[in-house]
């Protein structure tokens, strides 16, 4: 193969690797803080809609992205106050997002522009243009997010305290901080990831919204939080992974290798959820969550 | 806040499902305003839709069907204490085992080639759900997870077969070749045509049957019978459990295995009854509707039948109603799935310490 085609698959694994990455971190931050997650890819299928509309309707993609950011934050204050003030079941919470998500894009976007679900395509200013080395401004904001979490996380009180939350949260309601605001915090965070995520869907990778054009991203990542053990450098390493193998599932469609033959593109789709699966089960290496992650805190208990 | 919610079990059991319900269509019933529609009319070709005609009700029947098995295999599990999200996975594999078997098997009479074919569903489903489940049980993988992955593996793998293995090699569609007619379920008209009653003609077949005998089995299962009560003790606490003499771990693969068996239903009723062939996506999404459904049935038989009935009017009415006002799309029975599963599972406490508190208030007024 030429350098030039690995250039080219590297460059492909990149833009796929962000939105797996945005939403990766996303999670992250929430379970890192004892809230469970599965609702990712809804939050980043509302972003993208939201994003993609609000850049069409106000001419400008940073309008977009607000507009992404703030529904995706609006769908995890939903799954922050069923799972944390109501002690509801995060893992139904989860499911729900995620349904609500996928019937409201697409009722509400056939709705408003009759074009079975997808918004008009975008052009000019209401698209984040690839400005630098080829690509938007988003990649390198959701690129600079792994840095800034692993730092937060791991060099800051808030972050010390935020991940003891989730560990063991009665520890830090006796130490007379907030565990309830923590984890809306943690969710907040996650909702702005997520909505940066959906964002560069709709209005950075591609021109405008597709119906359920998330197509599963959400839960890639949820593969990815596991392999990367909830840690932000590792998050990074498993995400552009993820994105190799779907570029080269895209780069090897009909064509036959030396030695074996054409390679179904489905047996490298299925490898992210094989790997998790095998990782789960602790044959090679053990991914432990974070111990109270899932669990409702109830005070006085 | 901590105050035991002390309610009468009618309240537990049908008011508080109840309330949920009726703010989910009131929330979709703000949807349907914000996109400028008219909620009203909207109720009346949905119920008119799905159950104003002879037609209608049979197409309602037959969605009703697909519910009941996939909120059954949610519920098996959930009693269980585990949350089998895998329900497409497991009906997607059972399709494949039915296609296996019906055509491999063609030269067997139709009495042995569809209690075959149930059978071939129900060992697929059951197997794939009982990965999961073991893993769950002996390697301690959360199992909400892991069904989640195998949901998206079966959809790889089906995607594979049926484009590169299954497909008649001169379609141009990804489907296998039609099954063999005597493994057809029979349509419900056709079976009373032969005693010379005549009913609209519609996809609902003798599955349904099928479905409520399924109901009543996992009634007996769970409330009366050995195995059941193990299941439900290791439900609400399984250290409880071994103190019991009762292993978790083996309790967890069989209720994952009867459950993944129970989302198998989904394919029979689908490919035998309807489609009679395997092709792809033909879960539609439904196995994540059976959380709804078990959730909002309290994962008791008796509910999920109600509940599944009414998640029948809402497709076969959401399809009358595209067609009426082309605006609210079938996606709205997914917005409505949502809101079902957020208020009557997540959001379950919000009306159950309302009603409770309504409750304690009468009670002291009273004394």
């Amino acid at each position: 193969m030429e350098l030039s085609n690995l250039v080219a698959i590297f460059d492909s694994a990149l833009r796929l690797s962000i939105p797996l990455l945005a939403a990766c971190l996303a999670g992250l931050w929430s379970e890192r803080s004892g809230v469970v997650d599965i609702g990712l890819e809804g939050k980043m299928l509302v972003a993208a809609f939201a994003a993609a509309a609000a850049a069409y309707a106000f001419g400008s993609a940073w309008l977009g992205l607000v507009a992404g950011i703030g529904a995706s934050v609006v769908f995890g204050l939903i799954h922050g106050f069923a799972s944390i003030s109501q002690r509801g079941n995060q893992i139904v919470s989860g499911v729900a997002i995620n349904m609500l998500a996928a019937g409201l894009t697409a009722i509400v976007g056939n709705a408003w522009y009759n074009q079975g679900g997808r918004t008009p395509p975008l052009e000019g200013a209401q698209r984040f243009e690839d400005v630098i080395f080829g690509h938007s401004v988003l990649v390198y904001v959701v690129l600079l997010a792994v840095p800034l979490t692993w730092f937060v996380l791991g060099r800051t009180r808030f972050g010390l305290r935020l991940r003891a939350v989730g560990e063991n949260p009665a520890a830090v309601d006796t130490a007379g901080i907030s565990v309830t605001g923590l984890r809306y915090t943690a969710v907040v965070i996650g909702g702005v990831l997520c909505g940066i995520g959906g964002t560069y869907l709709s209005v950075g990778q591609s021109a405008g919204f597709l119906n359920n054009m998330t197509a599963g991203k959400g839960f890639i990542a949820l593969a990815a939080l596991i392999f990367a053990k909830w840690r932000a450098w590792p998050a990074l390493g498993a995400c552009i992974l993820f994105g190799l193998l779907d570029a080269i599932a895209i780069r090897l469609q009909g064509i036959s290798l030396p030695g074996v033959g054409e390679v179904p593109v489905q047996a490298i789709q299925a490898l992210p959820y094989l790997m998790t699966v095998i990782l789960l089960a602790g044959v090679i290496g053990k991914a432990i969550p974070p111990r109270a992650a899932g669990v409702p805190y109830v005070k006085e208990r | 806040m901590s105050a035991p919610l002390d309610l009468p079990k009618w309240a537990d059991t049908v008011l508080v499902p109840a309330i949920s319900v009726v703010a989910a269509f009131l929330v979709a019933g703000l949807v349907v305003l914000g996109i400028g529609e008219n909620p009203l009319s909207a109720t009346r070709y949905l119920i008119q839709g799905s159950l104003g005609t002879g037609e209608g009700l049979g197409f309602t029947l037959f969605y009703m069907t697909d519910f009941i098995f996939v909120g059954l295999a949610v519920a098996v599990a959930y009693h269980a204490g585990l949350f089998n999200i895998g329900g497409e996975g497991q009906a997607t594999l059972a399709g494949l085992g039915i296609a296996l078997v019906l055509n491999n098997l063609t030269f067997l009479p139709g009495f042995l080639l569809i209690p075959l074919g149930i059978l071939g569903a129900a060992a697929f489903g059951a197997a794939w759900a009982a990965i999961p489940g073991y893993l769950q049980a002996k390697r301690g993988s959360h199992i909400v997870i892991t069904t989640i992955m195998f949901n998206w593996l079966a959809s790889v793998l089906i995607v594979y077969l049926l484009v590169n293995v299954l497909r008649e090699p001169q379609s141009m569609n990804p489907e296998t070749r039609a099954f063999p007619e005597a493994a057809n379920i029979p349509f419900m008209h056709d079976v009373f045509a032969a005693f010379g009653i005549e009913i609209p003609a519609s996809q609902l077949n003798l599955t349904l049957v099928l479905a409520l005998a399924a109901s009543y089995f996992v009634w007996l299962l769970i409330y009366r019978s050995r195995l059941g009560y193990a299941i439900r003790v290791v439900g609400s606490n399984p250290t409880a459990a071994v103190y019991a003499g009762i292993s978790p771990a083996r309790i967890i693969i069989i209720a994952m295995v009867i459950s993944g068996a129970l989302a198998g239903g989904l394919a029979v009723n689908e490919l035998m009854g309807y489609q009679h062939r395997l092709l792809l996506e033909f879960t539609s999404g439904y196995g994540f509707v059976g959380i709804a459904v078990a959730l909002m049935g309290r994962a008791h038989p008796v509910g999920i039948i109600l509940a599944s009935l009414l998640f029948g009017i809402l497709y076969q009415g959401g399809a009358e109603l595209a067609f009426e006002q082309p605006a609210i799309t079938r996606d709205m029975v997914v917005v409505i799935g949502g809101i079902i599963i957020l208020f009557a599972g997540a959001l379950d406490g919000l009306f159950r310490r309302a009603v409770a508190h309504l409750f304690t208030r009468q009670k002291l007024a009273r004394a």
